[in-house]
């Protein structure tokens, strides 16, 4: 089964083609202002690299940073309302309470809340009021929203009157696009509907990036479903991602790691991946990363959605080196390293020009010559490298780094005492865990625990469904493993009731395709 | 010993927050959203004053506010933020006099940060004590029914507007009978409770636990991943256990939520396993088969990676934590305090041994 999987980057743009487990041809180009003309130049070299040596594609997987980037940059966001069916209770914490002020600002922040919601064990606290409802609705959209978010106290333990809203607004105001906020998050409401309003504001954005990357493909005569790679390492459909585009967000990093666990065959390990302008530490187990115990912050603003745990420091090729404070980055000359740092004949001295003056890599025709204080620039670059896998670390045991991206052979051979080692195909490893990707099917539910049925039965019984699900979704049932499974008591409701959830991978399907 | 702080803004009501769930000992819910109603009452450039309870009039009013319930269900259904002003007013007219000051009755989790609302709200100041130096599940678990002080009158009101009063005949009664309005009233309510005079109740306050919660959260701050091993140098207490989760078995039992923890060790306690068993709070942990520690010393897990915190409710497979042990104060120490809030009460057949 042949698969090309692309990768979008702050710096650049991966692709890769894949025939099962091997590696068949890739390059990496630089990511344009436009993203998708960078797309083109690495599927267009990759596709010639690899003429002749495959046919029939059978995937395009495309994992991308372009939505965490419009988020982090305050770009292309559309102006988003929430609507919170909460009252009398909600109050005394508003909508977008603890979001970063510029943030709100992009997003023409209003909210309207509303009556309804469940107490947690299923009660109504009050009625959903369809007047008070499309009253908000109008309100909103007299004020420039033209996305709403739409969260509703435990609409984790009863979804029926979030989706009851979602049919009155889609039914008087057709157009309207509306996220629901059970669609994404876990319990926690202010999180869970935080994950709702950035879904919606990146809306707009992810159906131009679909719609360019089905235009691109029809371009390449690539006849073949495209899919987007989520947080968790699986896969979502073009038309999914157009609707629940937050899900992708943290790909970049997953990307990595399993591709990085994938090209090394190292299951347990820990992983960093060097970019442009960034590099992200990680904990691989058994090739998948580890997810974030706690809840995550993404730009500054607090979330739940399940994510990779990963530090994140301003370290890679294009950091600029100071050499009075003698630090490298965080400011970084991201896309303009091929005309800005010396060895490409730019006056910016950068980590890649100290990375080389030191003999670790060559590139670039311009040699950086002597630099007398090399010793303590590169001193430098390994503090800061050797900090934040020591900071990745759960414990002293010695485990190997993979280093990846195209800022791998910045780092010297050991750091915080273990060893580092470059896979082959390194370089490309976000672009081959994007075309590795898998499969997952998920279910949810809340099982009443009696005699005849155990916690492990209650466990067993979401599992299967789960593995249902994966299958439905594309999943080779042969392939299916366990990735995360979670069981929690419901207080407060007669007898033991256990919320279970479970997520199953496996390889996507292409028999009979 | 911390220094006592005299004001209490945005940045130190977040260090309060943070340090305050070391002292929740795995429970007392997340303060976050506690954080978040007062810093929504404060703006951006706002204050509570803070006093020590030496500082007031003998017989000064002083009324604890808490939310009582399952904190699971304050991450989801956020207060009215009417339920406090009339709390207050209702305990003025039973007790017929004006408040002086608020307080802390739970310095662990959620319970710190409930008490700055109503300060903020009031505009009176809350006094740098509590009455438990940690967070416990029950009513009367607190230092002031070692005094012989009663929880009534107390005063209950919810998200809607409903309100309740209560005078019982003990605190263990007050208990039950509030927790079942509580879950009437959808899981979470607003109380206050235990109001005692300044002066008498005195002796019986944990003082200056707001500072020390304030200097917990500096150090988790500053240390990250090294926090365990600092609060245990600072407090007094010792990094019991390190090791990762290998199994988390939670179930609902009359309003708790009960269960144990399995650790496989890592580091120093490689090879050796811990098991912890929790009744919202960590109760008891026991290395390879040996008491380790009991409530009601604090028994209290810190991510190893980062140093934060980690609750019985986040507590995942296969995260690595440490197991940081720390002593309570002295006045949990007597026989009478034991038989209130020791190991035999929550069901654990083992003698309470001071760490």
């Amino acid at each position: 089964m042949i698969r090309i999987g692309v990768d979008v980057g702050g710096t650049n743009t991966d692709a890769v083609i894949m025939d099962g487990s091997d590696f068949v041809a890739g390059s990496k180009r630089l990511t344009t202002p436009d993203i998708i003309s960078g797309v083109r130049n690495a599927l267009a070299a990759t596709m010639e690299e690899a003429s002749g040596k495959v046919s029939d594609i059978g995937a395009l997987m495309v994992g991308t940073t372009h939505f965490v980037n419009a988020l982090v940059r305050r770009r292309d966001l559309a102006p988003t309302g929430v609507i919170r069916i909460c009252l009398p209770s909600g109050s005394s914490i508003p909508p977008f309470s603890d979001w970063p002020s510029d943030l709100i600002d992009g997003l023409d922040g209003h909210y309207r809340l509303i009556h309804g919601g469940y107490e947690m064990d299923g009660r109504e606290i009050a009625a959903l009021n369809k007047d008070e409802l499309l009253q908000a609705v109008t309100d909103l959209r007299a004020e420039g929203i033209t996305e709403i978010a739409l969260s509703s106290v435990f609409s984790t333990v009863r979804s029926d009157m979030e989706e009851q809203a979602f049919d009155i607004i889609t039914e008087a105001f057709p157009n309207q696009s509306v996220t629901k906020s059970t669609d994404i998050g876990r319990l926690g409401l202010l999180e869970r509907e935080n994950a709702a309003i950035i879904n919606g504001a990146l809306r707009p954005l992810a159906a131009e990036v679909v719609e360019s990357f089905l235009a691109l493909a029809e371009e390449l005569d690539l006849q073949c479903p495209l899919y987007f790679t989520k947080n968790d390492g699986t896969l979502i459909s073009a038309d999914q991602v157009s609707r629940l585009p937050v899900l992708t967000f943290a790909c970049g990093p997953t990307n990595s790691m399993r591709g990085a666990a994938f090209l090394s065959g190292i299951k347990n390990g820990l992983v960093a991946d060097v970019g442009g302008t960034t590099m992200d530490v990680g904990e691989v187990q058994n090739g998948f990363p580890r997810p974030a115990g706690t809840a995550v912050s993404v730009a500054d603003v607090q979330t739940n959605f399940s994510m990779p745990d990963v530090i994140s420091i301003g370290l890679g090729g294009g950091s600029i080196i100071d050499r009075e404070a003698v630090t490298v980055g965080p400011d970084s000359v991201g896309h303009r390293l091929l005309e800005e740092s010396v060895v490409f004949g730019g006056s910016v001295l950068t980590a890649s020009d100290i990375a080389v003056a030191a003999g670790r890599t060559e590139m670039g025709d311009h040699p950086p010559g002597d630099l007398p204080d090399l010793a303590g620039l590169i001193g430098a670059l390994d503090q800061k490298a050797g900090d934040a896998i020591a900071r990745s670390r759960t414990s002293g045991e010695a485990m190997t780094v993979i280093a990846v991206g195209g800022g791998a052979v910045l780092l010297p051979d050991e750091l915080d005492g273990l060893e580092v080692v470059r896979p082959p195909h390194y370089d490309l490893a976000n672009a081959i865990g994007a075309a590795i990707a898998q499969v997952s099917g998920e279910d949810s539910r809340v099982i009443a625990l009696a005699e005849s049925m155990t916690r492990e039965e209650a466990i067993q019984s979401v599992v299967e469904a789960a593995e249902a699900a994966a299958v439905g979704n594309g999943a080779d049932p042969d392939t299916l493993q366990l990735l995360s499974q979670s069981d929690v008591p419901l207080a407060y409701l007669p007898g033991s009731n256990l919320a279970i959830s479970v997520t199953v991978v496996g390889e996507l399907n292409m028999k009979g395709t | 010993m911390a220094n006592r702080i005299k004001k209490v803004d945005r940045e130190a009501l977040a260090l309060i927050a943070k340090g305050s769930t070391v002292l929740g000992a795995g429970g007392g819910g997340d303060p976050y959203v506690g954080r978040l109603m007062v810093q929504q009452i404060l703006g951006e450039a706002g204050s509570v004053d803070v006093v020590q309870i030496e500082d007031l009039n003998h017989n000064a009013l002083v009324l604890p506010i808490a939310m009582m319930g399952a904190p699971q269900v304050m991450q989801e259904k956020f207060p009215s933020g009417k339920e406090i002003p009339k709390l207050i007013e209702m305990m003025e007219r039973l007790l017929e006099r004006k408040v002086e000051a608020i307080l802390c009755i739970e310095a662990g989790g959620l319970n710190s940060t409930i008490p700055f609302i109503a300060a903020a709200q009031m505009g009176i100041p809350i006094v740098d004590a509590d009455a438990m130096g940690r967070a416990f599940p029950e009513l009367q678990m607190v230092t002031l029914t070692l005094g012989g002080m009663g929880a009534t009158p107390m005063a209950m009101v919810d998200d809607k507007g409903n309100g309740a009063t209560f005078d019982t005949i003990s605190n263990q009664w007050t208990e039950k009978l509030a927790r079942a309005l509580t879950i009437e009233m959808g899981g979470s309510a607003m109380v206050s409770l235990y109001p005692i005079l300044a002066g008498p109740s005195r002796p019986y306050l944990i003082e200056g636990s707001l500072s020390t919660a304030l200097d917990m959260g500096r150090i988790l701050d500053e240390h990250k991943s090294g926090a365990a091993h600092a609060l245990a140098d600072t407090y007094g207490g010792r990094v019991l256990f390190t090791g990762r989760v290998r199994d988390v078995e939670r179930r609902s039992d009359a309003g708790f939520t009960k269960g144990k923890l399995v650790l496989e060790g890592q580091l120093d306690f490689d090879g050796k396993g811990m098991d912890l068993s929790f009744q919202n709070e960590f109760l008891a942990g026991w290395v390879e088969g040996d008491l380790v520690a009991t409530t009601p010393d604090l028994i209290t897990l810190l991510d190893a990676n980062t140093g934060g915190p980690v609750t019985t409710d986040m507590v995942k497979y296969g995260l690595s934590v440490h197991v940081l042990g720390l002593p309570c104060d002295p006045i949990w120490r007597s026989d009478e305090a034991i038989g209130l809030v020791g190991p035999r009460y929550f069901g654990i057949d083992a003698d309470y041994q001071p760490l």
